[in-house]
């Protein structure tokens, strides 16, 4: 099976029915045995226990871009390729890309409280994070203010590639500017410069969040085709409704 | 080249005649500005240092209400089609109305700066760092702001969804803008580093700008 296959969009909800159970299964013991071993990590010999909030913190804050980078792709399927699942992926992606930004800034004010004795700091970091989350909501707006959902695709696939730019600028916020946010210690030059009784966990709620944003998003793909194919039927029977109200009148 | 220089002098011809609605862009800078001292309090001190970020949100509020002109009347009248349709690169299209938006719309913004610093207790210098950091700056708002523009006239709606789609692009602008003018009159940064940021962001969303707006008209109108 191709991705040309998967332009059908009947392959792709029986491909769905097929994969997604399994997907959820995986999805939940991975989340289990992430913060499982999120709670059996020692406390950091300065931060204590809160260093644990980073177990959440961290994935929600890697997908909060990386779902950004997904729609980036569907947007380029849109505009280049007419893909017709591109539409749906990219749709489907922007709340959940939302709700991961949102909880990526609510888990990193509270573990800035105790840490930096603030909830809110206008640093680099922070602030463009702040930016990609209204740029989300933005694009929200834009899918909800349109009806005609391939006219809505296209505008929001030109605002997704330009709202791309601010990626890197989160990304290399933190070594462009002095700010309070540490830098990358994960995936760096000359590898990682955590410990490895945080960083295996780390790893593993990243690999448990990364498959729940795609359980999620192919749900979510689902069930925007088949709103769209009610959409349609509606449509169609509305004016079969007119039709024969206009044949009886006259 | 000649068609690019019609457009240019069209578009401002139109922009500056009544009903063009150019000049209501300094009147709404001027409201906003002399708006806040009612809302602060007539504190000449704090005014001044508060001055360079009035003016810049000013001029940023102002350039978005007058944005809305930049493609709805042509796209009422059926120009607009015809500028898509013609042999010009709508790239190059877009990039001359933007030009001539900017001129009729945003200079004038830049012209009453001065006075409007009057108005706020800013220093010679300061004002002078406040217009030119505006006059760097005004054009990134044009170009950026012409995506959302392209955008809302695709999709015949304009107004708040507009504000919603440019107003996240713009906050790097605002940014330095405003550090670049704060350096001159409070600070012991330098003016000379936010300055230059300004000026690469204005000449980045020159490239892009015309790019993606054209990209949105091209695929948006049918």
């Amino acid at each position: 099976m191709t991705l040309i296959d998967l332009a059908n969009p009947t392959r792709f909800l029986s491909l769905t029915t097929r994969v997604l159970p399994w997907l959820a299964a995986v999805t939940a013991i991975l989340l289990a045995a992430g913060l499982y071993l999120s709670a059996l990590a020692p406390d950091d010999y300065q931060q204590g226990a809160t260093v644990k909030i980073m177990f959440i913190h961290v994935p929600n804050a890697w997908l909060s871009m990386f779902v950004w980078g997904v729609m980036s792709i569907a947007a380029l399927g849109t505009l280049v390729w007419r893909h017709p699942l591109a539409d749906v992926a990219a749709k489907a992606a922007a709340p959940i890309g939302a709700a991961f930004t949102f909880l990526a800034l609510v888990t990193g004010s509270l573990w800035g409280r105790p840490m930096w004795g603030t909830y809110w700091e206008w640093d680099a970091r922070l602030t463009s994070v702040l930016i990609l989350f209204l740029m989300y909501l933005g694009l929200i707006a834009l899918w909800r203010a349109v009806d005609d959902p391939s006219r809505a695709a296209r505008a929001a696939a030109v605002l997704t590639l330009v709202g791309a730019i601010n990626l890197p600028i989160i990304k290399f916020s933190v070594d462009w500017w002095n700010t309070l946010h540490q830098g990358a210690s994960v995936i760096r030059m000359g590898g990682p410069t955590m410990d490895r009784s945080f960083l295996i966990p780390l790893l593993v709620m990243a690999v448990a969040f990364s498959l729940l944003f795609i359980t999620l998003h192919l749900a979510a793909m689902r069930n925007e085709i088949l709103r769209r194919r009610v959409r349609s039927l509606q449509m169609m029977q509305a004016s079969r409704v007119t039709l024969a109200g206009e044949a009886s009148a006259a | 080249m000649t068609a690019l220089g019609a457009l240019i002098r069209r578009d401002i011809r139109i922009a500056l005649r009544v009903g063009g609605g150019a000049l209501i862009g300094v009147l709404f800078f001027l409201t906003v500005v002399v708006l806040m001292p009612f809302a602060i309090g007539p504190d000449l001190p704090l005014l001044k240092r508060l001055g360079p970020a009035i003016l810049w949100l000013g001029a940023l509020l102002a350039s978005l209400l007058t944005l809305d002109r930049l493609f709805t009347a042509d796209h009422d009248d059926g120009s607009l089609d015809l500028i898509v349709m013609s042999r010009t690169p709508l790239e190059l299209a877009c990039g001359a109305k933007a030009l001539a938006h900017w001129l009729a719309a945003g200079l004038p913004l830049i012209v009453a700066t001065p006075v409007l610093g009057l108005l706020l207790n800013l220093d010679a210098e300061a004002t002078v760092a406040v217009a030119l950091t505006l006059l760097v700056g005004t054009p990134a708002l044009t170009f950026t702001g012409m995506i959302g523009a392209a955008l809302a006239v695709t999709l015949h709606r304009g107004g708040l969804l507009l504000a919603v789609l440019v107003l996240p692009l713009s906050v790097p602008v605002l940014i330095f803008g405003v550090t670049a003018s704060q350096a001159v009159i409070v600070g012991p940064t330098p003016f000379g580093t936010p300055f230059s940021i300004l000026c690469a962001i204005s000449l980045v969303s020159l490239v892009v700008g015309p790019f993606a707006a054209a990209a949105s008209l091209r695929q948006g109108l049918d």
